[in-house]
């Protein structure tokens, strides 16, 4: 086996900044994952359909609209419903206060990260937990 | 690996196990090799229609809106679409999927994102498996999707059934187009972002170019069409452009001279990577592999002799199909 880690990096809901993602999906692309970048103004289903089809082993969710608590619960719930893999790992990236960290770990999250989180230890984060 | 209960869920159209199934195929998974038998034994009826063209001709954004097109005629579409892996990481953006946006909800239509990994010529060494996994699963057609082509790529022509070349106004003086390479691989042209100036010049360029070449009576020859992909302008025209070539394959012989092709070219890949890999594996178990490249470094041998020693030495015998390694 010569397996490489996938990364999916998308931007559900509505907000329209993608800077951020873009830079985090360079990053990742530098450490030599594979990294499928689907676009701004994602759909839960649009996400979970792309988590499936490209049978991606991390799932980067981009949300800097407060939505969070919505939004990314419902996507790993879709990707159960559609037979998505047991082993995916979930990470959120943007502005979540504090106090909502403890809600999307128990939905299924493994990671939370902030702004002004270095690149290096997103990749160093994936590199040690996702299965590739 | 059950293979004969993924080869049910493939034929149940189960996209999560397609999904897993390429994945083990461009990890060159042990027990793929079996899943992937069973889908060829099985396969060939699928329309294979390859997408080439330079970097931004609108690729992507096509394949969505053939994707929609066919969808529209009651056929279930699977796309696979390559991105180029860096040369330096190994790592890869792929991004086809952003412009695929329409067509991506769709329950009818799998779209797969492959890196090159590698291999050139514009695809990737799992293009020839993944199509086969797609046609297990019912899609018909498959729309194969290169990376941004210039010159040289021309191997979509090897997978393809229908091979669309796309251009758009304002890439280059006409003596572009008459060099070597893509344009030569078109069954049909697409001059997309026909909604920009110059794209009528386009065209009449191309089709005069296309009508310099003596054809035998009978031979299709490649229609060049205007298309405004984003707005799916002229896609209706090009999806029945591209059954009308398929039609044409089939009534002329050319659908059956195309597989035999096809046929001749996996074989020859198939001896390579297994043969190759098998002697190299045992040549590296042996401790010769790097004997003979310590020779080769100290110039008291070269790569032909050595290479023909280990085939000599490590070819004879050998059994069971060994795992192919780079």
């Amino acid at each position: 086996m010569e397996g490489k880690i996938r990364v999916l990096v998308a931007k559900p809901g509505l907000d329209g900044h993608d800077r951020g993602a873009k830079v985090v999906a360079r990053a990742l692309r530098d450490a030599g994952f594979e990294v499928v970048y689907t676009g701004l103004h994602q759909t839960p289903d649009q996400i979970a359909e792309a988590v499936i089809q490209e049978d991606v082993d991390v799932v980067g969710l981009s949300i800097l609209s407060g939505a969070h608590n919505t939004l990314v619960p419902r996507v790993i719930e879709l990707v159960k419903k559609k037979g998505g893999r047991q082993d995916l790992l979930y990470l959120v990236g943007g502005i979540v206060p504090r106090e909502d960290v403890d809600y999307l770990r128990a939905a299924g999250v493994s990671e939370v990260f902030g702004p002004g989180t270095p690149t290096e230890d997103i990749v160093a984060y994936i590199r040690q937990h996702a299965k590739g | 690996m059950d293979v004969p209960s993924w080869v049910e869920r493939l034929a149940r159209g189960d996209k999560a196990a397609l999904a897993r199934a390429i994945t083990l195929v461009e990890n060159r998974a042990p027990g793929a090799r079996e899943l992937v038998r069973q889908a060829f034994l099985r396969g060939g009826s699928s329309l294979v229609v390859g997408l080439t063209g330079p970097p931004g001709v609108g690729k992507s954004t096509l394949a969505s809106g053939l994707a929609r097109a066919f969808l529209g005629r009651g056929r279930r579409v699977g796309v696979l679409a390559v991105d180029p892996t860096s040369p330096f990481s190994g790592g890869a953006i792929l991004g086809d999927r952003i412009r695929m946006q329409e067509a991506a909800g769709e329950p009818g239509v799998f779209i797969r994102s492959l890196a090159t990994r590698g291999h050139a010529g514009g695809l990737c060494r799992a293009i020839g498996d993944s199509i086969r996994l797609l046609e297990a699963a019912g899609f018909d057609p498959i729309l194969v999707e290169t990376v941004g082509a210039g010159q040289g790529e021309v191997e979509v022509m090897r997978y393809a059934d229908t091979v669309l070349v796309l251009l758009m106004p304002g890439l280059g003086d006409d003596i572009q187009a008459i060099k070597a390479g893509i344009l030569e691989i078109g069954d049909v042209f697409v001059v997309n972002k026909a909604d920009l100036p110059g794209a009528d010049r386009m065209v009449r360029t191309l089709e005069l170019l296309l009508e310099l070449k003596p054809l035998p009576p009978g031979t299709w020859r490649p229609p060049v069409l205007a298309v405004v992909a984003r707005d799916m302008v002229g896609v209706e025209e090009l999806t029945q452009a591209i059954l009308d070539h398929a039609g044409h394959l089939k009534g002329s012989g050319g659908w059956e001279a195309r597989r035999a092709a096809q046929a001749e070219a996996e074989l020859g890949d198939a001896l390579q990577e297994q043969l190759l890999g098998a002697v190299v594996g045992r040549a590296k178990e042996a401790g010769e592999w790097g004997r003979a490249a310590a020779r080769i470094r100290e110039r008291q041998s070269d790569p032909y002799t050595e290479a023909w020693a280990l085939v000599e030495r490590f070819g004879p015998g050998l059994s069971a199909p060994h795992a192919p390694e780079d």
